[in-house]
């Protein structure tokens, strides 16, 4: 749909009752793959973590990863699920060259975890309550690459390359009840809830929760009822969206298009759509299949999955702090502001902020760098602060480079960029590119006194009390040493020069 | 009788991609009609507290540690496929599923 078919955002709003539901798959970082002892690692070359499990060869079978099981109950307690006595695998059956098995060994009727909640806040400090229905394992499909037609994708492709690589990675898929009553702020908290996850599964320590590597992938239902109307109105689920910022600019678009059709009478059918971040908009996919169109059964090869009590509360007890604990305890180790944390636990960025102070960075510098510099990287890259390439511990470094004065803040910024490059570390790359502030008094006085060669009215106006005078001088030899000279130590040599 | 229709039977036959005459399309609805009028009388006969089987033994939780075991060379894993390029099984492109 063209933009200027969609309905305006505020006038959907005004007509229509937004319900979302939220499915995220997150994968999990063991060792190995759900069912088979092939390695489960990301950019590996092709088909080559690969074994007759994960390629459905006649005659093999599966065996249930221990790690991933329990990697799946922590993520079931951490979002306050109960825990199934009794979970079974079962069988979801459909053709298509991403499993080989011709069909997805997943959990049906009996997931491992159902019924929690998880408390998620959006930017402008709302907090919602989002019902979680289940979470359940299941196994990764495998990569296909469409080749021939003109742009790469599906439509006009030739034929498909297929990578098993990532058949059989094991996922747990999160699903929420319909979320009701976020308003205007529906795209908002739908970002935020996928945030959360992320954080929990990142805390959790069960999952890279890196969205550009796919760790963490959101699919979005969006069904829109007029205001006062029980029944939902008929679900989209739109698929790819993988950035926090797709997420929310997906279910706007939704939302803006459901109310343009409805509006004129449009029904909206039931299907998944595609996500085109470049476009900002859905395209139509393939009709929503019927549960019942995947003929699931349970998974005879593999036995029921009965975790006992004790390992469940024994895990229970291993769990990380609450997150809301944790904001509470950290806010006030930092001494952080409401609003300058509430920027931070929007970023999502309280483990980077806490791995940079652990390694030795004040806590503001830690937050300044994080919020300022290099979430305006990200947001240059439209990426997501917390997948930029860089640890906590080099931000330590950096900014203790500059307490130290051993670099400006502008020299700062300029070493940044060659880190994120992957030049090394800050001090690294200050040694390789000699981007150390000038403060030796002899380089100093030289550049000043070219400078006052050009302006030699400047040492007169400063013993007159004009200090501003001083800025022109400074300017010029920041300017010829290339923005390294300690700006400080200029003027106190200027104002010694002046005094003489 | 349960009500295997025609149209039913085309629909499972294109989930499972297999191609079906008419003649065998009323064939597939009659063995059908009879399989769940079958499965019918089982439900009748266990009453609702019996848990479902899906394992003739009773046994439960069989894990494999999370060790890493040798996996196939890629040479191996293509060998049997009856295309292959760039490291890759070769499929025809399916349209509509992705």
């Amino acid at each position: 749909m063209a933009k200027d078919e969609l309905m305006n955002y505020e006038k959907a709003l005004e007509q229509f009752e937004v319900v979302i539901g939220l499915e995220v798959h997150v994968e999990l970082n063991t060792n190995t793959k759900m069912f088979c002892g092939c390695r489960n690692e990301f950019g590996d070359e092709p088909n080559t973590n690969v074994c007759p499990i994960c390629i459905g060869l006649p005659g093999s079978l599966p065996a249930v990863n221990k790690r991933a099981v329990e990697s799946s109950i922590k993520i079931g307690l951490a979002l306050g699920c109960e825990i199934a006595p009794n979970g079974r695998f079962a069988r979801k059956n459909y053709f298509y060259p991403d499993l080989a098995k011709n069909f997805q060994t997943s959990q049906y009727d009996e997931p491992i975890a159902f019924e929690g909640l998880l408390q998620v806040e959006v930017p402008s400090g709302n907090s919602f309550t989002v019902q979680i229905e289940r979470a359940h394992m299941e196994e990764d499909a495998g990569k296909l690459t469409h080749v021939g037609g003109s742009t790469g994708r599906i439509q006009g492709a030739e034929y498909s390359l297929v990578d098993y690589n990532r058949a059989g990675v094991p996922l747990v898929e999160i699903v929420t009840k319909p979320v009701y009553g976020a308003g205007a702020e529906a795209p908002e908290l739908a970002a935020a809830y996928v945030r959360s996850i992320r954080e929990i599964v990142k805390g959790l320590g069960v999952s890279d929760a890196k969205m550009e590597r796919g760790n963490v992938r959101c699919d979005a239902n969006v069904s829109l009822r007029p205001h006062g109307q029980e029944k939902l109105g008929t679900r989209t689920e739109t698929k790819n969206v993988n950035s926090l910022r797709s997420i929310e600019r997906a279910v706007r678009y939704e939302i803006q298009r459901q109310a343009a059709l409805l509006a004129k009478g449009t029904a909206i059918i039931q299907e998944t759509r595609h996500w085109h971040e470049d476009k900002g908009a859905t395209s139509s996919g393939r009709p929503k299949s019927d549960a019942d169109d995947y003929r699931y059964f349970p998974e005879p090869d593999l036995v029921p999955v009965q975790p006992s009590k004790e390992w469940i509360e024994e895990l229970r007890a291993g769990l990380p702090e609450k997150p809301a604990d944790r904001r509470k305890r950290v806010q006030a180790e930092w001494g952080f502001a409401d609003l300058e944390f509430r920027d931070v636990v929007n970023a999502g960025l309280m483990d980077q902020i806490e791995e940079t102070v652990a390694a030795g960075a004040k806590p503001q510098a830690a937050r300044k760098w994080w919020t300022g510099e290099l979430a305006r990287i990200a947001n240059s890259q439209e990426k997501d602060v917390i997948d930029l390439e860089i640890s906590g511990a080099y931000v330590a470094e950096l900014a203790n480079l500059v307490e130290a004065g051993k670099i400006n803040d502008r020299l700062a910024r300029e070493v940044l960029t060659f880190v994120l490059d992957g030049e090394g570390s800050p001090a690294e790359v200050v040694a390789k590119r000699g981007l150390e502030v000038v403060s030796d008094d002899g380089a100093l006085i030289a550049a000043i006194e070219a400078a006052l060669a050009k302006q030699p009215d400047v040492l007169d106006a400063i013993r007159e009390g004009r200090m501003q005078a001083a800025g022109a001088v400074i300017g010029a030899v920041m300017q010829a040493m290339k923005g390294s000279a300690d700006a400080g130590r200029v003027r106190e040599l200027l104002i010694e020069m002046a005094n003489k | 009788m349960s009500e295997i229709t025609p149209d039913l039977v085309r629909h499972l036959a294109n989930l499972a991609r297999i191609d079906v005459t008419d003649q065998e399309v009323d064939l597939f609805a009659g063995q059908l009609g009879l399989i769940v009028d079958s499965m019918a009388a089982i439900k009748e006969a266990v009453a609702g507290d019996v848990p479902a089987t899906s394992h003739p033994i009773p046994m439960a939780n069989v894990y494999r540690e999370d060790v890493v075991e040798p996996s196939l060379t890629q040479a191996q894993a293509l060998s049997a496929a009856p295309d292959s390029a760039d490291g890759r099984f070769r499929v025809h492109a399916i349209l509509d599923e992705e």
